[in-house]
């Protein structure tokens, strides 16, 4: 990773993972321009449980993209600790991810051909320092699904094998588009549920995108976005378990 | 133009990479029909305009020696039309600046004219003034060897005469199609050429006046052959006829023969080979736009579009990519179809090559490919055609996979989770991989054919002179001679070793079948004419007793210890019964060989020898060439090496030829094939390649699942195709067998290195185009669309 220089009058906090500056990202369709973000400053700080709340085409998926190396923004910048990941190559975002981020997906995104422990090692057998496949599932409450390939898995556990999968390479930040966006709202509560466990549990600072309003409930902060803009940033005083939202 | 046509429009463009991919293989199917049949027609029709036009005799017959008179007698056998009686003498040439032995045919021209029959094509120059009795005209092919030109002198022997004779034009017969000396397995056009000369003073140096040896004719309306064949023989006998034979079994046309089966053969296989990938390379990419269509194809029916509609809509998508294909295989099939035309032009001693390209040819060709098109999309079509809307709306099922075989077995750890994808997806399809296989097997099957006519001439020529035939020199007498000249060329400087050959012209009989070729009395424990079995070890003629080539027996259906009826065609023409030995492997002619003096003892002779093999020290070599020259009983000779090396020549051309096109062939169906397999392996897996691109494995990890995939069916192809191969060879070779060759099944490690290369590069090229499309995976947009 690139350690760049970064503007002299932001202060270095040790508590913070991301470092957002004046980022816009306007995309070129045809003809028409599209501004997705228009200016964003956010700061994102370690162990903190952020929900990303927005309507759609807020911008929300967008700055979840830049936050995760799978886009760039067109003006602005993103540091990750020191780094200045708007300066990064190909092959730095991609070491970003794989060391660092996990993801978690609306449609889980999981490998047809590969069980749920295959799924989850996949990822291990590339990281650093990860857990084992097992315990990672075992986080989940996958213990006993280990060798279930997706198509035998409902979609409640296909998600948590996807968490287990993000989680299990130990990283930094989880970042989470639209988690339960494709499941009912009582298996939805059981796939928040594993997500709040490994915040807790490991201190992993987990950023979540949702349109659901309801799961804002349990983050630390709710930041609301709208037309590409930070329109507020909401402080939860206590937290709600998943078990306690409604939707 | 209809909204649903621009669609079509739109799609083809999209997948034009594999569109193109598709057509070129059709390409190669309908090029090479196209090229085959256009050349085997070409060939017939030139051929036929030939034998018409200069009137090719049915019928040929050599004598000793007859009055003109009996010609008059011959005319009168029924079915007999014309007869062209003629000189005919073997002598030996003199070319200025060229050391090396030459000898020709000289055949005699009645005066003023191109021949009565077999008529001659003058190239250039002008017919031989009657008054002179020096004017000769050359054969093309022996011109062009030594850039003879009306006016160049040669000397010749004639009849143990010295002679300086006059080029005054350059011609071509339809007899002499393909040019080769008696004896000679290969042609070689600078130590062998045909001249023509007036019949006057050939006539009078070989005391022929009033008379003739050589005999040719044609047949009325309904004449029957073979009759005309016996009764002729039987006019002949007194006069030392050496059996009269048919045009089909005449030289020269035997070998066009032979190579037009060759053609029809190659038209035959090759097509079907490409035509069946074509079919699968449609069917496989068809069937995944029509999954990936399923929505729209819902869409289309939901506001009424009919099954009918949907499925012609699909059909017209095949039928324009087979188009591109059959359009651009006409064009590339005229064209190789000229080239390989004028190749053989200048192989054969043709005066001039019609191309004819027949409607019936292309429309064919169109229509093969169209149905092979459609017969292999149909079902992929039809099942679109009839998905009821509502279940075309809803996404397929997520593909079931389970733990392949080898996991199951227990060798699951050594396996990494990208390479479990691979071996997974490839047993989830297991027909869809093996038909992966089979394509890219065929492929390499088809370069190895290349490799095989190379090797086989290798490998005749090998064991031919190498093994079987290990003179350096061979000379043929005017007539019988006496062993006893032997001495007197076993004493000549350089000379290391002499062997008597007794080489009679014999009809062989057994039951009803028979053969006309000669039989060959050779040297006891000879070293330099030796019989090889067919693991190669030298087998000796015993002292009573025939031994047969092999697939001269095989003709025969004769077996060691049957007796071979044996007529004669020379002197008192006696039959007699020999019983057969054994066999002998041989690849080029089909021969009786006994034992020298037992053939002359049965022949009732003395030791009397036609032809010497000599082995000579290369630094005498010229001195012998001139010693031998000398000697006026001695009417030609063949020098192997230089007899081989010509061959080579000639034949490169026509090698360097089939290999170009095989080898463009196989690398097309090899690209099309890995290349649209990985497309669709693409296109199918970009959801979960995208996704682990973000879960952070890079590029060349990702491609490894994707390449690896592509590699292991590569791997599997290649020794499938080397089976494939060998026994496409194994087909061809006894295809192209016949009388006058054998093809030898020898495949080099080089032909099956070549193959493999050239399926790697192919598989090589397709994965740098993935390559390129591996890197436009988008991550972003994969994570928000469920499949």
């Amino acid at each position: 990773m690139i350690n760049d220089e970064r503007p002299e009058h932001e202060p270095l906090d040790e508590n913070v993972v991301f470092h957002v500056h004046g980022v816009t990202k306007v995309y070129q369709m045809g003809e028409v321009q599209v501004h997705a973000l228009r200016g964003i400053d956010l700061d994102i700080y370690r162990g903190e449980f952020t929900v990303l709340l927005g309507a759609s085409g807020s911008g929300k998926s967008t700055l979840l993209n830049i936050l995760g190396g799978l886009d760039t923004p067109t003006d602005g910048h993103v540091f990750y600790a020191e780094n200045d990941l708007t300066r990064a190559t190909e092959k730095e975002l991609t070491r970003y991810r794989r060391y660092h981020v996990g993801f978690v997906f609306q449609f889980y995104n999981l490998i047809p051909s590969l069980t749920a422990r295959e799924n989850v090692a996949v990822v291990t057998e590339i990281a650093r320092s990860p857990m084992k496949p097992e315990d990672a599932l075992a986080l989940v409450g996958l213990s006993e699904r280990l060798d279930h390939f997706p198509a035998q898995l409902s979609g409640g556990e296909q998600q948590r094998v996807a968490i287990a999968r993000a989680i299990a390479k130990n990283p930094e930040v989880l970042l989470c588009d639209e988690p339960t966006g494709a499941l009912d709202s009582r298996t939805g509560i059981v796939v928040l549920e594993a997500l709040q466990r490994v915040n807790r549990e490991l201190g992993t600072s987990t950023a979540v995108i949702t349109h659901n309003a309801g799961i804002a409930k349990m983050a630390d902060r709710v930041i609301h976005l709208s037309d590409g803009r930070i329109s507020e940033i909401q402080v939860n005083e206590t937290r709600l378990s998943p078990g306690e939202l409604s939707w | 133009m209809d909204a649903i046509d621009k669609k079509l429009w739109r799609e083809l463009w999209n997948m034009r990479m594999q569109a193109l991919a598709i057509a070129m293989v059709i390409v190669g199917g309908v090029g090479i029909f196209i090229m085959s049949l256009s050349t085997l027609h070409s060939l017939f029709e030139t051929r036929e305009t030939y034998y018409r036009e200069h009137h090719f005799a049915e019928v040929f017959a050599s004598l000793k020696r007859a009055p003109l008179s009996l010609a008059r007698q011959i005319e009168e056998i029924p079915g007999v039309d014309k007869v062209d009686t003629r000189v005919v003498a073997y002598v030996s040439l003199d070319v200025p600046e060229f050391a090396d032995p030459v000898s020709a045919h000289l055949v005699s021209l009645p005066d003023n004219s191109r021949g009565l029959l077999n008529q001659i094509y003058l190239r250039n120059g002008r017919l031989i003034d009657p008054a002179r009795d020096d004017e000769i005209l050359v054969s093309e092919k022996f011109a062009q060897a030594h850039e003879l030109r009306p006016g160049d002198n040669l000397r010749a022997t004639i009849n143990g005469r010295r002679q300086s004779l006059t080029v005054v034009g350059v011609a071509l017969s339809p007899e002499y199609i393909y040019q080769i000396a008696p004896g000679a397995i290969f042609p070689d056009n600078q130590r062998y050429g045909v001249l023509w000369m007036s019949r006057k003073p050939l006539a009078t140096a070989y005391d022929m006046d009033g008379a003739f040896n050589n005999i040719t004719l044609t047949l009325s309306e309904g004449g029957n052959e073979q009759d005309v064949i016996d009764r002729l023989d039987e006019l002949l006998k007194p006069y030392g006829g050496t059996g009269a034979y048919a045009r089909k079994d005449q030289h020269s046309n035997r070998f066009m023969t032979e190579e037009l089966k060759q053609q029809q053969t190659i038209a035959t296989v090759f097509p079907i080979i490409f035509f069946g990938v074509a079919a699968f390379l449609l069917n496989v990419v068809i069937s995944r736009l029509i999954s990936l269509e399923r929505e729209q194809i819902a869409g289309l029916k939901a506001f009424g579009y009919s099954n009918y509609a949907v499925g012609w809509h699909y059909i017209k998508l095949v039928l324009l990519i087979v188009g591109l294909g059959v359009a651009g295989g006409i064009v590339v099939g005229i064209w190789m179809g000229k080239a390989l035309s004028n190749t053989y032009m200048e192989f054969f001693s043709l005066p001039f090559m019609t191309y004819v390209i027949k409607p019936q040819v292309i429309i064919g060709a169109a229509m093969i490919s169209i149905a092979v098109a459609v017969l292999g999309t149909l079902h992929a079509v039809r099942g679109a055609a009839r998905l009821p809307p509502a279940q075309a709306m809803r996404p397929e099922q997520p593909a079931i996979y389970r733990a392949t075989v080898v996991e199951r077995l227990g060798l699951q750890r050594w396996f990494s989770q990208p390479t479990r994808m691979i071996l997974r997806h490839i047993e989830r399809r297991p027909f869809k991989s093996l038909l992966t296989i089979l394509g890219i097997a065929l492929a390499c099957g088809v370069m190895l054919v290349t490799g095989f006519q190379e090797g086989a001439i290798d490998e005749m020529v090998k064991v031919q002179y190498s093994m079987s035939q290990r003179e350096d020199l061979m000379a043929t007498y005017t007539e019988p001679t006496s062993a006893r000249s032997l001495y007197s060329l076993d004493s000549l400087m350089g000379v290391e070793h002499v062997e008597g050959v007794r080489d009679v012209p014999a009809r062989l009989k057994y039951e009803h079948r028979s053969y006309r070729t000669a039989v060959q009395g050779i040297q006891s424990e000879g070293k330099l004419l030796r019989l090889l079995d067919n693991e190669l070890n030298v087998i000796h003629p015993p002292q009573h007793g025939v031994v047969l080539t092999d697939y001269l027996a095989k003709l025969l259906s004769i077996d060691p210890g049957d007796l071979l009826t044996i007529e004669v065609l020379e002197g008192d023409r006696p039959v007699i019964q020999v019983p057969v030995i054994g066999t002998a492997k041989q690849d080029m002619g089909m021969n009786a060989y006994m034992q020298r003096n037992s053939l002359n003892r049965l022949l009732k002779e003395g030791d009397v020898i036609t032809s010497v093999l000599l082995k000579v020290d290369d630094s005498h070599q010229n001195h012998i060439y001139s010693e031998l020259k000398d000697m006026p009983r001695i009417a030609g000779v063949i020098e192997q090496q230089s007899a081989i090396d010509a061959f080579y020549d000639n034949v490169a051309r026509m090698i360097l030829f089939y290999n170009f096109i095989t080898t463009l062939l196989g690398g097309s169906i090899a690209f099309g094939v890995v290349y649209n397999s990985m497309r669709i392996a693409l296109s199918e897996r970009s959801r979960e390649l995208a996704s682990l691109r973000v879960l952070g494995l890079e590029r060349s990890e990702v491609a490894y699942i994707l390449l690896g995939e592509l590699v292991l069916l590569t791997l599997i192809a290649i020794p499938v195709g080397f089976m494939i191969g060998y026994g496409l060879c194994a087909y061809l070779a006894s295809a192209f067998d016949t009388d006058l060759y054998r093809v030898p099944l020898v495949l080099g490690k080089n032909v099956y290195a070549f193959s493999a290369s050239v399926v790697l590069a192919s598989a090589l090229l397709s994965a740098m185009l993935i390559w390129r499309n591996l890197g436009q995976l988008d991550m972003v947009a994969v994570l928000k669309t469920k499949e």
